[in-house]
């Protein structure tokens, strides 16, 4: 994820504004949990005709694989396709997007889980989850071992010697390792995964209090979030620093995912549907698009009064910036205002690909990473260029497409000969996931 | 919105065209005008050259300052040697500092004694690569440039920061984005110019200036990629300096 900062670029905020917002969207129109909402879960799934899911909410997986896609990108080093990327056309970028979908799905799947089977079977699919993300992680941090070792041992260009120093801990693998086995060490573009494990763990309780006390738990999670912009408080890294997405305060995006998910979006509606809410949006989200283009063309920086300059930065990613925060809820609700549940566009077979990879996460996520880490390879070992640039991120999200068909297909014919009862099981856990 | 970011995409690739025309020395080194022009000045400099002829540049650098070959071939060599060129008249002494292996707080802490008995008009700051190979937090990083250029400034001299390299290599293992946005904001606050060779570079990678990407052992591009960073140094530095190229004593 981080390299979705790396450099920045320009382009097309419109498809994924609309992404976040959508995602805001179909959770203010849908509602309530239970009725209205289609689970991302169990029966129709089984039922084996995927246009069962006509009930299931394409919206969230429709802007989860979006935001794949685009951080799939963002770790590439920055090309033409970069500047697709949202973080070029306001505060926000695909991390809240994908954070608050997963909040959101998490919390209805395994919330629904908790009132048919109680809060011990939940907790034990949560946690069962969790170990599959761990054990992502891992797999992914021995790949980045790999391509880093090679490089170290290949790359000796007098231009870069200093930065070459950060291949030091290679020297020490007994450490290295350990940590990052404690996910204390995590190399860039792997901070995603721990961030999510981190704010999984503390799912059955949120789950659980929220479905008592909703708007208490929402007030928690900003009086801790308040607390850590208060003290600073974060997890420690290795080998200095801390944590790059501060989970104690990326939990606000993902508690407040999870409340709109139980009944939280229905009673936003009204204010969603609103024009003035609307007004507000449009402005906000002109006004940082307007601070996003001083940041690429400085000649601009002087139309922006100094002191605005002064409150306003740093507008810092790792403890999620109200600025950003803001800048999410303010695509969220243009979304909603502007693409209603039951848009005529999800069924088209040019969103199709973007919804399946949204369907599968975790997955997705995992293979992005990777492939991010062989683009990198291939542009460092055979040829760099605008060209391959290209062709490599294109290549990378048909590549990822064509492994959520695979999943799917999968998933069905499994579903197919599995006994029921499995089947929805094994959905409910791929539907909370979505790394 | 789809004009608003046609448009931008646009305007950014009008930008991204090198100044070819106006700027026939650097042509060769294909750094757009923007990226060598700042709103901050620099009047002490300005002064030290019309008035006393004489210019005395203190580079404070850490290990990318330099490419572990013979004197003068770093970027601050190459400066020197450019600044000598286009400023015939005057005395230009250009001496570097190597902080290796120190955090921009680190380094803040010997100023005293890196400035003991010099009187440099200029100080260019290089620092923030060490910070973004150790994740220093980017709040305090910011902190330390800060005050670090209060400091510089506090002694006389004015300052010109310079930014971390553009590594594509290393961008899977370095987070240079904060760092770097740090630095604008230090800059911006104190009212410094910023040489931005994350961006130079970055841009030398893109149109295929530099193959930055390149795994040679050899020093040649290096010396090159040098040689186009003092230059376009001593560009912005006297872009900075607002001397016209039609003054005496200048030449383009």
């Amino acid at each position: 994820m981080r390299g979705s900062d790396s450099s920045e670029r320009y382009d097309m905020t419109s498809v994924t504004d609309q992404a976040a917002g959508a995602s805001a969207g179909n959770a203010a129109k849908q509602g309530i949990p239970s009725a209205a909402v289609p689970s991302r879960t169990v029966p129709e799934r089984s039922s084996a005709v995927p246009a069962a899911g006509s009930d299931r909410e394409l919206r969230l997986d429709l802007f989860r694989g979006l935001a794949l896609w685009l951080i799939f990108v963002d770790h590439l080093p920055p090309n033409i396709f970069t500047w697709l990327t949202i973080r070029n056309y306001g505060f926000s970028d695909a991390t809240e997007i994908f954070i608050f979908i997963s909040g959101y799905t998490a919390a209805f799947v395994y919330g629904r889980a908790m009132r048919d089977r109680g809060m011990v079977v939940a907790t034990a699919r949560i946690l069962k989850r969790v170990w599959q993300i761990y054990v992502a992680h891992v797999f992914l941090f021995t790949i980045f071992l790999a391509e880093i070792s090679y490089v170290a041992t290949s790359f000796e260009n007098p231009l870069y010697t200093e930065e070459m120093g950060i291949l030091d801990f290679l020297k020490q693998p007994d450490v290295t390792i350990v940590q990052a086995l404690l996910l204390k060490f995590r190399p860039v573009n792997m901070d995603v995964l721990p961030l999510y494990i981190v704010l999984m763990l503390f799912l059955p309780a949120i789950i659980w209090l929220m479905q008592r006390k909703p708007d208490l738990t929402l007030g928690l999670s900003v009086a801790i979030y308040a607390v850590v912009w208060q003290f600073d408080i974060n997890l420690p890294a290795y080998p200095s620093g801390v944590w790059f997405f501060n989970p104690f305060a990326w939990q606000l995006l993902f508690v407040f995912g999870a409340w709109c998910a139980l009944g939280g979006a229905k009673r936003m509606a009204p204010l969603l549907s609103s024009r003035i809410t609307l007004a507000i949006s449009i402005a906000y989200l002109i006004a940082s698009f307007f601070i996003t283009l001083t940041w690429h063309f400085p000649q601009l920086g002087h139309f922006v009064p100094r002191i605005v300059e002064q409150w306003m930065y740093p507008i810092n990613k790792t403890d999620l910036d109200v600025l950003r925060f803001a800048h999410f809820l303010a695509l969220a609700a243009v979304a909603v205002y502007f693409l209603p549940r039951g848009w005529a566009g999800l069924k088209s077979p040019w969103l199709r690909p973007a919804i399946l990879c949204g369907q599968h996460s975790l997955e997705i996520f995992c293979i992005g990473v990777f492939l991010a880490f062989a683009g990198h390879f291939i542009l460092a070992e055979y040829a760099g260029g605008p060209w391959i640039h290209f062709v490599i991120s294109i290549s990378g999200i048909v590549i990822m497409s064509a492994a959520a068909w695979v999943f799917s297909w999968y998933k069905r014919v499994a579903a197919k000969s599995g006994t029921d009862a499995k089947s929805a099981d094994a959905n409910a856990d791929l539907a909370g996931g979505g790394s | 919105m789809k004009a608003i970011v046609g448009l931008t995409a646009l305007a950014l690739m009008l930008m991204a065209v090198p100044a070819s025309a106006e700027d026939p020395p650097h042509a060769s080194c294909e750094v757009p005008a923007y990226l060598l022009t700042t709103e901050s000045k620099l009047p002490k400099v300005a002064e030290a050259i019309k008035t006393d002829q004489k210019l005395d540049i203190l580079v404070i650098g850490s290990r990318s300052a330099t490419i572990g070959a013979p004197d003068g071939t770093g970027f601050p060599g190459r400066m020197e040697a450019a600044l000598r060129e286009k400023l015939p008249s005057v005395t230009v002494n250009v001496t570097l500092q190597l902080q290796v292996k120190k955090t921009a707080e680190d380094v803040a802490k010997e100023f005293d004694q890196l400035l003991a008995g010099k009187k440099p008009t200029l100080v260019i700051w290089q620092t923030g690569t060490v910070d973004a190979m150790r994740s220093v937090d980017p709040d305090d990083f910011r902190t330390a440039v800060d005050e670090g250029v209060a400091a510089l400034q506090k002694t006389g001299a004015e300052v010109v920061l310079m930014n971390l390299q553009y590594s594509p290599r290393m961008e899977t293992m370095i987070t240079t984005t904060p760092y770097i946005d740090a630095m604008r904001v230090a800059a911006q606050d104190r009212e410094v110019p910023l040489f931005d060779r994350f961006a130079i570079m970055h841009l030398w990678n893109e149109t295929g200036r530099f193959d930055l990407f390149s795994a040679a052992r050899g020093l040649e591009m290096a010396k090159r990629v040098h040689d186009c960073l003092g230059r376009s140094l001593a560009t912005f530095v006297i872009d900075a300096a607002h001397l016209k190229p039609a003054e005496p004593g200048t030449q383009r």
